[in-house]
């Protein structure tokens, strides 16, 4: 065959692939859009399920997953800080220890979620929670079951490695003059990580932040069994009350409702704000991280 | 004017190095406190691996001591205290004679853990049956389904970013398909549910609206983010002289990339792939949502399978704490985490010392 010919194909091919990845993109946005878009007002935004969930608004769930990614997001940040800060000031690259963090890092991060539900439901409620139970409460079920708590700390292990990366990349961009400036003029190596390196690398923990906010907010399966709820007629009022979540809610009306097409618009309308939600923090991450970046050229 | 200086020098030298000893003979609490808080936190990452991996095969673990008769006892005494997962320890010495009885080769469901190996889940029912064989196979069909078509196209998209786009085009195309990463699974899940399972059988004509392949083409999705970023970081990480080289000789750019750039390529695209089998292995959602949910045995793509990670997404909810189901349930979490635990380090040590030992002897 001609040469310049079969150049033309091949690289008309991989273009191809290129295109129909971003017309899988665009139909699920377009799909989203369209089904949800005409739902989407206030009233649903702001009301309580009605009528066995076929008909009201989404407020609990999304007051759910905002309580639930705070909570996670408190619990997740510091330790993720300490360990990038661990990882980029303390430990050589070629010592055991941070080749094992590193590691255990990166298997977090691939573990699939479903691991960390049962690892929530085993450890939190099943040790933790059951022995708080018969120490404090005289056997009494109380935190020994699934609970806003437990399902926030479960998330927060998923979204630690995303914290722990970006807050590492920020750290490796402040440039090593600021730091030597700093130990010559008599601050500690403590003093130098406390007024130098976290201060340059508030961007990296917020840009970690927010990913971990959005990661946490799309992910259903480690909150299956340790704290989402079908239908609550309440918000939650204390760590030990469940709580419904955005992406559950989506699970739950699209597979395990009894007249799943009567729920259609609901359904369409609550992937229309997860995906809305996810996006716009996604978006905002995406902006700072390009600044990091820039800066670090 | 010389013998001033000099001594001015001289004195500030001492004081320099005064400083210098000072610094290293102090010992500051505030530092040491600080250095030792940060790695024991740093440690926290190591310690939930092994909590993870202790506490998944913790669950697991009674489903090897017990009998069907102890079984049905233990449920019966959770049933009644809600006691939590010790209580299914304790009866085993009970029926001693019982568990010397029951041969052991035997496979007619005696024994739950002589049933893990047969070819039926049936895990509610009168005489259950935990044959995880058919869940096994489901996911390993699927798998091979999504990778078949994640694979190809995440590979092909890279080359065209690393190797043809033009800059200016690059920096569009990287970030609207890293995009799909940004997809909450539960959103492919519904879109894979709503949109592709009915596209998909008015063009296919199937029986079952929800299948391997809808199920399997949705993972893809998930997948595809990871091989292409990957692939796409292996390929700019050749050397940019051999592409040069490759190009200088008269090869195209098309011959550059396909017999050039992408054999250097290889190990670090293995190392994409195979985290993408990890990711589509272990992916709960949508599986959940467009595969159909059924344990069946069949090589028909077309028709329903339940993913072990399904099984324990929809079934977890409605076990009691600690009896028999609930420890399956378990085992096969420990099995997928084994799984992808082997598969991260398979990627990061045997690929990557292959990409670095690759770069570095050709240098």
């Amino acid at each position: 065959m001609n040469r310049n010919l079969k150049d033309k194909m091949v690289e008309s091919l991989t273009g191809i692939s290129v295109l129909l990845i971003i017309f899988i993109i665009v139909s699920i946005l377009a799909v989203t859009i369209a089904g949800g878009w005409p739902n989407l007002n206030w009233t649903f935004l702001s009301e309580f399920p009605k009528d066995g969930m076929t008909k009201g608004g989404i407020f609990p769930a999304i007051v759910g997953t905002a309580v639930m990614t705070l909570i996670m997001a408190v619990a997740a940040v510091p330790f993720g800080v300490i360990t990038a800060i661990y990882l980029a000031e303390y430990a050589s690259e070629k010592s055991v220890i941070a080749k094992s963090i590193r590691f255990a890092v990166k298997t977090l991060a691939v573990v699939p979620s479903i691991i960390f539900g049962l690892f929530g439901l085993g450890f939190f409620i099943g040790f933790i929670g059951k022995n708080i139970d018969g120490i404090f409460n005289g056997g009494e079920l109380k935190w020994g079951q699934p609970n806003i708590l437990w399902a926030s700390l479960t998330m927060a292990l998923l979204t630690l490695p995303v914290v722990i990366v970006s807050v590492e990349e920020a750290i490796r961009t402040i440039p090593a003059d600021m730091r030597e400036a700093s130990l010559a003029l008599g601050a500690t190596k403590w003093q130098t990580i406390r007024k130098v390196v976290i201060p340059g690398s508030v961007s990296g923990i917020l840009t970690g932040t927010i990913l971990a906010i959005s990661r946490g907010a799309g992910e259903v399966a480690p909150i299956l069994f340790t704290g989402a709820a079908y239908f609550l007629s309440d918000l939650p009022h204390s760590l030990s009350d469940q709580f419904m979540s955005l992406g559950y809610h989506i699970y739950i009306m699209s597979t395990q409702s009894s007249n799943v097409d009567a729920t259609l618009p609901i359904q369409f309308a609550t992937t229309l704000v997860l995906l809305l939600l996810t996006f716009s923090l996604n978006g905002i991450a995406v902006t700072l991280r390009y600044r990091i970046r820039k800066r670090a050229k | 004017m010389d013998s001033k200086l000099e001594r001015s020098m001289n004195k500030e030298l001492k004081s320099a190095k005064e400083v210098v000893s000072f610094n290293k003979r102090k010992f500051r609490f505030s530092d040491w406190f600080a250095e030792k808080v940060i790695k024991t936190v740093a440690f926290l990452s190591i310690a939930v691996v092994i909590l993870i991996f202790i506490f998944v095969f913790r669950e697991a673990f009674p489903i090897f001591k017990m009998d069907k008769n102890e079984a049905v006892s233990t449920e019966l005494l959770v049933q009644e205290s809600y006691g939590g997962a010790e209580t299914a320890n304790e009866p085993v010495k009970t029926t001693d004679t019982q568990v010397d009885n029951s041969n052991k080769v035997q496979t007619t469901g005696e024994k739950p853990s002589s049933t893990l190996f047969s070819k039926t889940w049936m895990p509610v029912s009168d005489n259950p049956r935990y044959g995880i064989w058919p869940l096994f196979l489901g996911t390993l069909k699927v798998t091979i389904i999504s990778l078949l078509f994640a694979a190809p196209i995440s590979i092909l998209a890279a080359i065209y970013t690393a190797m043809f786009a033009k800059p200016r085009i690059r920096e569009v195309i990287k970030p609207v398909i890293e995009l799909l990463a940004g997809f909450p699974s539960v959103v492919i899940g519904f879109f894979a549910l709503m949109v592709m399972a009915t596209v998909f059988q008015s063009i296919f004509g199937y029986a079952s609206r929800l299948n391997a392949f809808v199920g399997g083409i949705a993972m893809g999705l998930a997948a595809i983010p990871i091989i292409y970023t990957l692939t796409e970081d292996a390929l700019t990480a050749v050397p940019r002289t051999y592409t040069e080289a490759s190009l200088g000789l008269g090869a195209s750019r098309r011959q550059t990339a396909f017999y050039v750039v992408l054999p250097a390529a290889v190990p670090g695209i293995f190392a994409a792939v195979v985290l993408g089998i990890g990711r589509i292995f272990g992916e709960t959602m949508i599986a959940l949502m467009a595969t159909g949910n059924a344990a069946m045995i069949s090589i028909n793509p077309f028709d329903s399978v339940r993913t072990l990670s399904a099984t324990i997404g929809a079934e977890m909810a409605e076990v009691v704490f600690g009896d028999t189901h609930y420890s399956v349930l378990f085992l096969i979490g420990s099995l997928l985490f084994i799984f992808t635990f082997a598969l991260n380090a398979l990627a990061e040590f045997y690929f990557r010392n292959l990409v670095i030992r690759r770069y570095q002897s050709k240098k």
